[in-house]
């Protein structure tokens, strides 16, 4: 029997833990959210090493940006260390902006149809990312002209 | 009239605007990324087109727009690592202020420097001191 408060029903209240339902939709089937938010923390930790070993190497360590040019690269990307740092790098840093830019987008875009269509943006933009910048890097030349 | 609610983690003061500081730094990070990887991809052009990118990098203005976002990465890293603080370690929700006031300290300590560096490279090119 339902509860009532002065003779209306009161309403209904969840037992605690109880999962979210979304309104008008079934509720969550996995736990994406939970492994995304992990994600951000542990790619975080990652690229705090990645991010600022990049920025002090290439800006501050003798010359900085001066001294970058096809030869440096060329030199760096003749390691494998260097090519699997800036693989992780790019990767890491890709799939981090672009869960970061998805909640952003949830947050500010109201209208179904804007928020479908951000996404649908972000996810190409972040493919075609990933997808370029790991080709350019397996498939490097120092002997192009 | 109802008071306003205290502050609390991510409500006013030091809690919502370093969430608002690293949302900008990493939506800027973000955008910047997206150009990063074009410019670089010309390596698989051809070395000159490549170079001349880079040039752009090396143009003093640009010089100093690079700046502002090597102070916006490090802001952001040592932020991240406070919001994960926050989170796993169990004294961080109560110390989230001194952390924030810790990493201002860090970001000026690692920032100064840096940009002192980066304009010495700068200046040194455009006025060919010997070094
Ligand atoms: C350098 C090391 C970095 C660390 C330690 C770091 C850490 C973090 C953490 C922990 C979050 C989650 C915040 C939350 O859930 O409340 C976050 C959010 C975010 N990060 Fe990073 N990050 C780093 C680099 C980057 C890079 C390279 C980018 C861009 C490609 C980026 C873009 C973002 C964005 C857009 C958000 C979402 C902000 C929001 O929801 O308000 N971060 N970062």
């Amino acid at each position: 029997m339902a509860t009532t408060i002065n003779g209306a029903a009161a309403p209904a209240i969840e037992t605690p833990r109880s999962p979210r339902r979304r309104p008008g939709g079934p509720k969550a089937r996995t736990n994406f959210e939970l492994y995304a938010w992990l994600f951000m923390r542990i790619s975080g930790v990652l690229l705090l090493f990645l991010v600022l070993g990049h920025l002090f190497i290439m800006n501050i360590l003798d010359g900085g940006v001066q001294r970058i040019g096809f030869g440096f690269v060329a030199g760096r990307w003749a390691s494998p260390f260097w090519r699997t740092w800036d693989l992780l790098m790019l990767v890491l840093a890709e799939l981090h902006g672009t869960n970061g830019l998805r909640t952003v987008i949830n947050d500010y875009a109201e209208r179904a149809q804007t928020r479908f269509w951000l996404k649908m943006l972000l996810y190409v933009s972040a493919g075609l990312v990933i997808t370029l910048g790991s080709l350019v890097i397996f498939t490097f030349d120092p002997n192009i002209s | 009239m109802p008071k306003a609610p205290a502050g609390t983690l991510y409500r006013g003061r030091e809690g919502m605007w370093s969430w608002v500081a690293h949302r900008i730094t990493g939506v800027l990070i973000f955008f910047f990324l997206f150009a990063h990887v074009l410019d670089t991809a010309l390596v698989r052009v051809s070395p000159s087109s490549y170079d001349s990118v880079i040039a752009t990098y090396k143009n003093p203005i640009v010089n100093l727009m690079e700046v502002g976002l090597v102070a916006a990465v490090v802001f952001h890293a040592l932020n991240g690592i406070r919001i994960t603080l926050i989170d796993f370690w169990k004294s961080g929700p109560r110390f989230q202020r001194q952390m924030l006031y810790t990493e201002i300290v860090v970001w000026l300590v690692l920032v100064v420097p840096g940009a002192f560096f980066m304009l010495k490279h700068m200046f040194e090119t455009l006025f060919g001191s010997a070094s």
